[in-house]
């Protein structure tokens, strides 16, 4: 039990993608700017990641490596994620109009958002097995709604803010995404802490 | 298109249409892998083999590839060139493999990429695709390069290893952490635009449908939310 919440909360806190390692900054930076386009880009992501870990790491273990095809992992995951991108959107279309209507917007931008394929990747390389792949693809993706919805709230205040030229927009982003990064990076160290203490 | 200046293709890549400092294209292996030089040029290099070498053969199948399923299409030769790189320098530089990790897998969905092949290379012939994929792929290395100094002499007092005398004694390690990533891009296109706005500025083309790869999956026109931010901005 100790080691899925570690890895819950590590994928959340400690090795944030978005803040600490980098993958996922496309939406990050462009889908920030208001908090509720901010936490329909944030569930839609982490709806995409448990559905592609959930297809890639069997494909993986039962078809890639039995037949020694281990090395076409890049192709097979972005084409998966990309098929399944496509699929999750026409089935919300049909089954789930309202759901749809609230993520469906979201739904393209997430074939080529990174954060999916290195999560998947990462599973396999980290060597997770499967209930672990879903947990750490489930932290890695409330990691990723965490750092997008607070970020949005850091940036709504920063749009007023009379920035010196050169530094309006993007540049001022990145260095309020920074200061946030630095606050992320408290948590290091400290996940392990409290999972000891109450184990 | 073909009557264009051969060199002027290249130097459009690596000045005027910068895919890093001026489109802000494929920010993350920018930010992820500057920590340090010899990743960074790494990085740089294997994204531009396989740039040029995607943009050589989605041109030359341009008129085969049919329009309605180019995207897919385009995903699978990209990755095949990056599987290609990924075994490579497996197995002849090993430690360099290790240390871009999920990185050089993840050039498959560098925006850069896919974004060169739907603006460029699906349009024009087979050389011109070429010199594009050449000033794009030096364009980002210059990018990751510049930055990756700053990074590894302020942050680590180094350069590609080598330590600096003087500047060892006065580390800033949080440069080469995540932090200091966001930070050093921040000031870095704050300079850019400070230098091109002397020179009658520079028009950022970034997050509106036209530099966005994914614009004719997402039938929205548009409409979509990071287009729709940035018209409120107006």
């Amino acid at each position: 039990m100790a080691k899925y919440i570690l890895i819950l909360m590590g994928g959340v806190l400690v090795n944030n993608y978005v803040l600490q390692q980098f993958l996922g900054i496309c939406p990050f930076l462009g889908v920030s700017k208001k908090v509720n386009q901010a936490s329909g880009m944030g569930l839609a992501v982490i709806f995409v990641m448990l559905f592609a870990t959930l297809a890639t790491w069997p494909i993986y273990t039962y078809v890639l490596v039995p037949n020694n095809l281990a090395y076409l992992q890049t192709i097979v995951f972005i084409l998966v994620i990309a098929a399944l991108v496509q699929l999750v959107e026409i089935i919300l279309k049909k089954f789930l109009p309202s759901l749809f209507k609230a993520l469906g917007v979201y739904l393209p931008l997430i074939t080529t958002n990174c954060a999916v394929l290195g999560v998947t990747l990462n599973n396999i390389s980290d060597g997770y097995n499967f209930l672990e792949s879903i947990v750490s693809s489930l932290g890695v993706g409330v990691g990723f709604l965490l750092a997008m919805v607070l970020f949005a709230g850091v940036r709504s205040r920063i749009e007023n803010c009379p920035a010196p030229k050169s530094f309006k927009g993007l540049p001022v982003t990145l260095i309020s995404a920074s200061i946030v990064a630095l606050a992320f990076f408290g948590f290091s160290g400290i996940v392990e802490n409290i999972v000891a203490r109450f184990m | 298109m073909n009557k264009e200046n051969k060199l002027s293709i290249i130097l459009r890549g690596i000045i005027t249409e910068n895919p890093v400092l001026i489109l802000v294209l494929g920010t993350c292996p920018t930010l992820a892998t500057t920590a340090n030089v010899i990743s960074a040029f790494s990085m740089g290099l294997a994204a531009t083999v396989v740039l040029i070498c995607s943009n050589i053969v989605i041109s030359a199948l341009r008129k085969i590839i049919p329009d309605t399923v180019r995207i897919p299409c385009y995903i699978v030769i990209i990755a095949g060139f990056v599987t290609a790189v990924q075994m490579l320098l497996q197995a002849y530089l090993p430690a360099i493999y290790d240390m871009l990790g999920v990185y050089l897998a993840l050039i498959v969905v560098n925006c850069i990429i896919l974004g060169r092949a739907e603006m460029y290379a699906r349009k024009n012939n087979v050389i011109n695709s070429a010199l594009d994929g050449i000033g794009m792929g030096i364009g980002f290395l210059v990018a990751l390069l510049a930055m990756a100094t700053i990074r590894e002499v302020f942050g680590n007092g180094s350069f590609a290893g080598l330590a600096i005398p003087f500047m060892e004694n006065f580390r800033i390690p949080i440069l080469t952490q995540a932090p200091g990533g966001f930070l050093v891009f921040g000031l870095v296109i704050a300079a850019m635009n400070k230098i091109t706005a002397k020179k009658g500025g520079v028009k950022r083309k970034s997050f509106s449908c036209e530099g966005c790869p994914t614009a004719h999956i997402c039938n929205q026109n548009g409409s979509c939310p990071t287009n729709e931010a940035n018209k409120e901005e107006k």
